[in-house]
Parts: structure tokens; sequence; C-alpha cells
């Protein structure tokens, strides 16, 4: 009897998950949980759970419940392929990812192959935060979606601030040696010398991605350079230990920057002492003003204790259960038809679209600059007491580019 | 100009100085007993690990004390329940056992500690700057980093060379049976020398984890730069590890200053023909090959001096 009990005990689960595993929509999370890249990945993961059981607890999409699979992928491009083979495997038919542009336009080659090799398997390519520009032009798929905007975008918003600044005389760019920070390096200098070609480039330096440990050689150059500003697409604990070792040498310039407010970059900045002289950009940040966001930024950092690093994610769970909806199916094909041109509310206030030539999601972005806070600006970030702060914003008409991609339709 | 240079130079002192309280346990551990640790690197990450939790719960300056003589024990008992078994099996059995004792210990730590970097701080003591040159701020602490360093390098001198313990650790090396026979227990000298060697990796880790990054992947990112020391240096000489420290710090610190390329030296290629591979290597500074230049030295003092700057025996 008791041998019996303990059959149906082990059998059970297993009819159980076969029921619910027809149920569920499984997303593969592919980014790095592991190396130089683990505290962005895992703060990513914490997010899009959080995004999951927020849908879940609404009754899912369309009575699906979402499942967010952790899939470790040490920001390598060959890694992350074994790993969307085994979200596949899962029984994963979308999978996201946004730390690295390498791994992006792997990931993007792939599930474009996959989907021609296997219709009816086909698997969708949700991108949250790899903006190299290649992946919505020459590089585009229809399979592959973005909703971060593309780094061309952002270093176009920058630059409109940056030329009416006239303190800026000389700028030092410094950034990752792989295809994003040679986009961000090329789009920078193409960018300044056209809007402010008095403003000179005075250091242009890449380094190996996630290896350095000590910046302090780097911080030497930029200071014995005598720039007064830096431009950098760093991210990860190379953003963070750039700032750290400004901080130990003393180093007082202005920053502009992609990815400041990820993991470590404000406790650096406040190490740094430079007050309102960091600056970010980005789709949204805690003290947009808008009230959505703010509830959800207070929500959010109540029940995961991190700030949210990633409007754009939050964006893009929810729009694709208004996609799923709008389809009435969660099937990738009519997903993917159905997130085409479709307009939709973000986060942190606007309209945004997913333009149908590219698969790039148009926005508004925000400059905010990172220091002592406001009377209105209820939120810091790692218990600095500084927090970011308004400085401007790009509409989304302003903020839309023209793309070259000829993508193929299925 | 002036500036970068004296600036480069100090970083790279300081940077060299840290890879030498490194490679120093390993060098002692190989010198004197023939075992090449791949483990050492895990053993510098602990260090750090314990450093920064014993940090929470009792402050820098204890921990300091304590976490490297945890990492000590922790090395003795590998080496008497571990090491001392695989000994007899020769050269190939002691690296796997150290090889498979490196990811355990990976992925332990992950598992406790999870694999983000840690909030591991420099003492509020320490935490001002020292001094300033030309403008640059360098932080006490790497100051006390450097001094660390040489002082545990006059002291390892000085025991093995000046002392009775390191004569007898020297003579148990060579005629370990002599040496026995004199009424030394040979076990437990090896058994010390290893923990001891742990120890300063574990003293190194407890050091170096506020001024790097404090996460579970540190050992894999310095174990092979410290091969590289010790090879560079001659295997099993503690002045040669000291050597080689300082010239890796200083020519990977000097690496990034230079902006020089072939392109620069020469004259860019012919724009018409387009981007290639050529192309590629013609543009590339060597500021951005700076990390890979420890490695090209290892290569050529491999082909020309195969027993290191300093060694005396070529294995």
């Amino acid at each position: 009897m008791r041998k019996l009990t303990l059959a149906i005990a082990v059998i059970a689960p297993m009819f159980g998950h076969a029921a619910s595993a027809e149920d569920t929509i499984k997303i593969g999370y592919i980014d790095p949980l592991s190396g130089g890249g683990a505290s962005v990945g895992e703060g990513g993961l914490k997010t899009f759970q959080y995004l999951a059981d927020e849908l879940n607890a609404k009754g899912g999409i369309l009575g699906h419940k979402i499942e967010i699979l952790p899939l470790d992928n040490k920001t390598n491009p060959q890694e992350s392929l074994v790993q969307a083979q085994k979200a596949i495997d899962a029984g994963a038919h979308y999978i996201t990812q946004g730390n690295g542009s390498a791994v992006a336009a792997a990931l993007s080659d792939f599930v474009t192959k996959n989907n021609t090799r296997n219709p009816g398997k086909e698997v969708l390519y949700f991108n949250y935060a790899a903006v190299d520009p290649s992946l919505t032009n020459e590089k585009c798929s229809y399979w592959h979606f973005r909703w971060d905007a593309g780094s061309d975008i952002k270093m176009e918003a920058l630059t409109n601030y940056m030329k009416d600044v006239p303190s800026i005389k000389k700028v030092y760019l410094i950034n990752q040696d792989y295809s994003f920070g040679q986009s961000v390096r090329s789009d920078a200098r193409k960018m300044l010398g056209a809007k402010r070609p008095d403003i000179q480039i005075v250091g242009d330096e890449l380094h190996p991605l996630l290896k350095v440990t000590d910046f302090s050689p780097y911080i030497a150059k930029i200071k014995a350079s005598g720039a007064d500003s830096v431009v950098t697409g760093n991210w990860g604990q190379d953003f963070a230990l750039l700032l750290k070792a400004a901080a130990d040498a003393g180093l007082k310039v202005n920053w502009y920057t992609y990815y400041a407010g990820g993991a470590g970059g404000p406790t650096a900045i406040k190490q740094t002492g430079l007050d309102h002289q960091v600056f970010q950009i980005t789709e949204g940040f805690p003290n947009s003003g808008n009230q959505g966001a703010m509830d959800f930024e207070k929500a959010f950092r109540a029940k995961v204790n991190m700030s949210l690093w990633y409007p754009r994610a939050v964006n893009e769970m929810r729009m694709f259960k208004a996609a799923a909806e709008k389809a009435n199916s969660i099937e990738p094909v009519k997903v993917a038809a159905a997130l085409e041109d479709m307009k939709f509310d973000v986060l942190d206030g606007g309209q945004g679209l997913m333009r149908k030539d590219d698969h790039q999601f148009f926005q508004p972005i925000y400059v905010s600059s990172f220091g002592k806070l406001a009377a209105n600006e209820p939120f810091d970030e790692e218990s600095t007491g500084w927090g970011w702060h308004l400085v401007s914003k790009v509409d989304t008409p302003q903020a839309m580019v023209s793309t070259t991609c000829k993508m193929v339709r299925p | 100009m002036l500036e970068l240079v004296v600036i480069s130079t100090l970083n790279g002192v300081l940077f060299g100085m840290l890879l030498f309280l490194l490679s120093s346990g390993l060098t002692v551990i190989f010198s004197m007993m023939g075992v090449l640790n791949f483990a050492h690197a895990s053993f510098y990450m602990l260090g750090a690990f314990f450093g920064f939790q014993l940090t929470k719960w009792i402050g820098f300056w204890p921990a300091l004390v304590l976490a490297p003589l945890l990492v000590g024990v922790m090395g003795m008992t590998v080496e008497r329940y571990g090491l001392r078994n695989t000994h007899k099996h020769g050269h190939v059995a002691e690296l796997l056992l150290t090889f498979g004792l490196a990811f355990a210990i990976e992925e332990i730590v992950s598992m406790i500690w999870g694999k983000s970097p840690l909030d591991y701080r420099v003492p509020a003591l320490l935490d001002f700057p020292a001094f300033t040159i030309f403008s640059t701020n360098y932080p006490a602490y790497k100051i006390f980093m450097l001094a660390v360093s040489v002082i545990i390098f006059v002291a390892l001198l000085i025991v093995l060379k000046r002392t009775r313990v390191g004569l007898i650790v020297q003579a148990a090396l060579t005629h370990p049976h002599m040496v026995g026979h004199l009424g030394h227990n040979v076990g437990r000298v090896f058994m010390v020398v290893f923990g001891v060697g742990s120890a300063l990796a574990g003293l190194a880790g407890v050091i170096a984890g506020p001024a790097l990054v404090t996460q579970s992947d540190m050992a894999a990112a310095l174990g092979p730069i410290l091969f590289v020391v010790i090879v560079f240096g001659g295997l099993g000489s503690l002045p040669g590890a000291f050597i080689a420290s300082l010239v890796i710090g200083l020519v990977q610190t000097f690496a990034v200053a230079l902006n020089g390329s072939l392109a620069s030296a020469f004259g860019p290629l012919d724009p018409s023909a387009g981007p290639s591979v050529l192309t590629d290597i013609w543009d590339v500074t060597i500021a951005q090959v700076a990390p890979i230049v420890p490695y090209v030295l290892l290569v050529i003092i491999l082909i020309v001096r195969p027993m290191g700057l300093m060694g005396t025996r070529e294995s």
C-alpha cells in the first residue's frame, strides 16, 4: 500500500506537469548569470520574473500562465545558441535577451534559421537591451523585435543635448571593444562632428569587454588628455569599475553615458562626488514624474529590492500581452503579425510604435542626470541618497531614425 | 607626457605588487614541494569572500588576520587528505586534483554568495587620498596594498634564506629521507608550507577584494596571469616572481597608455581596398591588445629562456 501511494505521489505531478506545460507560455531568458555580466543579467531576470508574476496575477495572457526560464549564456554568442536550443527543447516559443549585441546578432540569426527550417514551430526573439543599429538595419529579421532604442537613436538624442552645452570643448570616448561599443564611438564622432565641429575628440579608446579589473591606467590617459567630458557606452562592471577608478584618482569631468544606472553605477558615481555631472540616456527613469511609472517603481522596489533598470522590459511584456489579445492567439506567427505597426502607451507616459519596416520600437527618450534629489523626486538609487533628475525629453516623432532594413517576410 | 609616464609607472608598480602577492604563495608551494597548484587562484577567491563575510561580522582588520588563517587551514586540509595521497602518483594526478578543486570551489562560492559582484568596500580608515601627483589622487588603500606586498616579500626571503625553518624546508625538498632520519616530520613540513602558501593567496584575496571586483569568476580571471608570472620569473624563484610581477604590471599598464598602431607608424592602408582582416591588424592599437601582452611575453620567454628569468631548473 505504501509503495502504491509512493508511486502515485511520484507519478501524479508528472501528469500535472504535462498538462500545465501545454498551458504555460514559456519565455527563455538568455543572459549572463555568471561572469562579468552577471550583475546586469540577474537584475534583468528578477525584472522579468516580477513582470511574469504581475501578468499571472491578472490571469496571464489569454488565460495562459507565463513562466520565465533562466538560461545562463555567460555573455557568449556560442553559448547563447546552446541555451536557445535548450529553451526550444523545453517548449519555449519565445526568447528574450538584452546584454551584448554580439549575442543578439547570433540569436537573431539562429531564430531566423530555425523558423525557416521548422515551419509550424516558430520562435520569436524579443530583444530588450541589445542596441547595435545593425540589428534593425542590415542584419534585420522578421522574427526579431527590439524594445530598446537603438544606439544611433540614443546618440542622436544625447548629442542634441550636448550641442547646446557650450562648456563642452574636449571629449574623450571610451567604449567596450565589440560591435556595440564600436557603434557608439563612430556615431559619437559622426554626430558631434556634424553638430558641434568645434568640439575636439581628444581620445578614442576601446578596451576588452568585461575583462578589465582595474581602470586606473585608462583614467590616467583620460586625465592626461585634458578632456572635460567623457562619452561611454560601457555597462555592467565595465561602467562601475571605470567610475570607481575615476573616484579613486579624483578625476573631475562630465560623463555622458548609456548605462550609468546599472548595477554598481550609482554607488560609484556617489563616490566620485560628481553631483549632476553624470548623464544617462534612457526610455524612462524612476523620477520621471509619470504617476503610473512611479507607482510601478514603488511596488517593484518593495518586492524585488532593486530599482527598475528596464522600463522597456515592462513595455515588452505588456505589449506582448496586448498583441496576443489582438491576435487572439499565443502562436508566435500571429503575435508577430499583431505586433507590426502596433501603437502602445509606454510605462513612462506617451505613445510608442513598433515600426513594421524594421521591428524597432520608437518611444520617448529622456536625458537625466544623477545627483542630489529635488523635492518632488522620491526615488534614490542603491541607497546613496542620490537619484535621477530630468534634464531633457525627446518625443517619439523626434526620436525616429530611418532604416536600411530589407525585411524578408514569411 | 611626463605626467602619463609617472602615473603609469605608479599604476604599473601597484598592479605588479598585487600580482606578486598573489603569485608568492604559488611559487613558494612550487619551489618547496614541486606541486603546481591550479587551485591557487581559488584560494585567493576564498580569501576575498571570507574577507567580505568577516568584515560584515567583525570588521575589516580582524578579517585581515582571520580570513587568511581560515584559507591556510583549508590549504593544509587539502594537502593532508588530498595531495599527500596523490603525490605518489606523480604530477598529473596532482594537477588533476587541484584542477577539479578549482571548479568545485567556484561552484560552492557561487552557491553561497551568488554570482553577482559583492559590495566589498575599502575600510573607512584607509578611504582617503594618500597623496596627489599631477592632480591625480592616490588612494591610501593602494599604498597599503603596496606596503603589504613588500613586507611579505621581505619576510618570505628572510624565512627561506636565513632561518633554520627555511633550511629544513629546502632540505626536505631535495633529500626528504635524510631530513626524516634527522628527526623532522617531513609530511608535516610540507603540510605547513602548503598552508602558508594558501594563506598568502587568501591574504591577497582579502586585500584585493575591495580594490578589484569580488565575484565568483575572479579566480578564473586571474588564474592564467599567475602562471605567466611564475613561469616568466622562473619556476620556484621568489625574487624571479617579484621581478616578473613588476615587469608584467608595468608592461600591461604602459601598453594601455600607448595609442600606436602599425597604421600610425607606417601610414594607413589604401582605403579603396575596403575593410579586411589585414586592415583590422593594421589599425589595432597597442592599447587594445594590452591584456594579451603578458601572454606574448610568456611565449617569448619560453622560446628564449625556458627556465624563466631566474629559474634554476628546466621543468
